[in-house]
């Protein structure tokens, strides 16, 4: 009996497991997944939570109606992975697991105790996140009697997961403090260490002022060194000062710190791996995927989906000794929602950048490529849907996991 | 690479080299530390120090398809310090040293 087993149950974890178990010989194949949390949480819509437009109900549910008969959910923290020795030891009960093939699933978090005066003890008074359940709660908490001020978003160093999250809770605002009636009363500041919003030559050229029109100021090259929150002002590592009323903070991700400990991780405690197939180039039995993995791509719930798919169809092959033939491309797919009931799309992978055009059917759309339209607004919020039903117990969405050229735009 | 509207070129030590509209090299194989020192002059830098050469040479060396390490990497991988590096390439750091190096500008995912 050969034994597979997956750190983490989140949106890869959980695909992996369900895919992987229809695809396993239960005869032959013994599947466990170890999470240190009950609940999963929908992390996209996190977003929506400050401004009143999703509930706690909305984003979370029990980790055990996703997990397959078949299937064993421990429910602990790993203590440390012991690759040489093919085992991991549990947090809970100092258990080891010993496994045949491991998938690190294990994501990445906010880590606002990286940077100096963000965690004490203004943190949740004047300083808050939306990367947590519990931030965004306290957000949404503080924007109900929030009388106006300099509201700044600083990212503080990349990469981040969902990447344009910033920017979408930056003209989510713009919508929700035109509803409140009180926008000219709030100030909107992007602090970026990027050189920009928009950094990609085609995007900066189709939406480079998108943010400006909306009354939305960007401070680029900012690289935050230290917060004072008495002062109530973010200061760079070159002694540039951004002053604010109210701190929205995207702290510095990291993954889990099982990584950094069981020395797998780089400085971040993302795992290298290769980026077509997710296989360690250290352990031949010991994939990455999700967020935990460091890959020039996004960190995001599509490119988990996407990679996901063509590992499943590789890993079924790999333990027969046969070759990985499904290679993945980078693949990414991501709303942006940018106020008053409209978003973006933007579809891109490792090689090809975001294009305008129409997704998914060329000419047809109905979602239309880096361009504002409404019928993103409702993919992005039908989304959801989808996610709890469909995406995490692994069945097929009409969506290729390769990226696709047609529909897209060469614009010169 | 990525699809580029136009490939302008650029002259450095009398040398042709592709560049995209902000300046940076297409193609790391066309860089040489002669390039380097006339872009770094263009940036702003005089004169390059040993310090800005290590700095340089283990971006060259840690390149990932052309992509230049992120600013944490560098610091983790030469010891030198975050504030070091905003004096020795004032800022942006992690984006001047890219051009300097002949390598791709830092870049989100849009």
């Amino acid at each position: 009996m050969k034994h597979l087993l997956i750190l983490g149950a989140g949106t890869a974890g959980t695909m992996v497991a369900n895919r992987l178990r229809r695809s396993l010989d239960e005869a032959e194949w013994r599947i466990t997944v170890v999470d240190p949390d009950e609940v999963h949480y929908y992390q996209p819509g996190f977003l929506f939570i400050p401004f009143g437009i999703y509930t706690k109900a909305d984003v979370m549910k029990p980790r055990r109606n996703f997990i397959p008969r078949g299937v064993d959910l421990i429910v602990s923290s790993v203590d440390v992975i012991e690759p040489e020795q093919r085992r991991v030891r549990l947090s809970n009960d100092g258990r080891y697991l010993s496994y045949d093939f491991l998938v690190i699933a294990t994501g990445a978090q906010i880590r606002p105790d990286q940077t100096p005066g963000l965690m004490e003890h203004e943190w949740r008074r004047t300083i808050f996140d939306f990367y947590t359940l519990d931030g965004a709660l306290a957000l949404a908490q503080h924007l109900r009697s929030w009388k106006g001020g300099r509201l700044v978003v600083n990212v503080v160093d990349n990469p981040i997961k969902c990447p344009v999250a910033p920017l979408e809770f930056l003209m989510l605002a713009d919508w929700f403090f035109h509803e409140q009636g009180i926008r000219e009363r709030v100030e909107l500041v992007y602090a970026t260490p990027l050189s920009g919003a928009f950094t990609k030559p085609i995007a900066a050229r189709l939406l480079g002022d998108l943010l400006e029109r909306k009354g939305i100021h960007v401070v680029p090259d900012f690289m935050v060194e230290h917060v004072d929150p008495d002062a109530r002002k973010l200061v760079s590592y070159d002694e540039q000062v951004v002053e604010y009323d109210l701190l929205v903070t995207v702290p510095l991700n990291m993954g889990a710190e099982v990584i950094g400990k069981s020395g797998l991780g780089d400085d971040l405690n993302f795992v290298p791996v290769d980026k077509h197939t997710f296989l360690s180039p250290r352990y031949d039995n010991v994939f990455v995927l999700g967020d935990a993995a460091a890959l020039p791509t996004s960190k995001a719930g599509s490119v988990a989906h996407f990679a996901v798919e063509c590992f499943v169809e590789n890993f079924i092959r790999y333990v027969d000794g046969l070759e990985m033939t499904r290679l993945f491309d980078g693949h990414a797919n991501c709303f942006i929602e940018s106020g008053f009931g409209k978003a973006l799309l933007i579809d891109f992978n490792y090689t090809t950048e975001p294009l305008p055009g129409l997704y998914p059917l060329p000419g047809v759309g109905p979602l239309t490529l880096l361009q504002e339209s409404e019928a993103n607004h409702w993919g992005k919020l039908m989304f959801r849907w989808m996610y709890w039903n469909v995406l995490l117990k692994g069945k097929e969405l009409p969506l290729p996991a390769l990226m696709s050229m047609a529909g897209k735009q060469l614009v010169g | 690479m990525f699809a580029q509207a136009s490939a302008k070129t650029a002259e450095y030590a009398g040398k042709i080299v592709h560049v995209n509209e902000e300046g940076f090299l297409l193609d790391p194989t066309e860089w040489s530390p002669d390039i380097a020192v006339e872009i770094a002059k263009e940036e702003g830098i005089a004169e390059l120090t040993p310090l800005h050469w290590q700095v340089i040479d283990f971006c060259r060396k840690h390149a990932v398809n052309g992509r230049s390490p992120t600013l944490r990497q560098i610091t983790s991988g030469t010891g030198i310090s975050t504030k070091e590096m905003f004096s020795l390439f004032p800022k942006g750091p992690a984006k001047k040293v890219a051009r300097i190096a002949g390598l791709g500008k830092p870049e989100g995912c849009v």
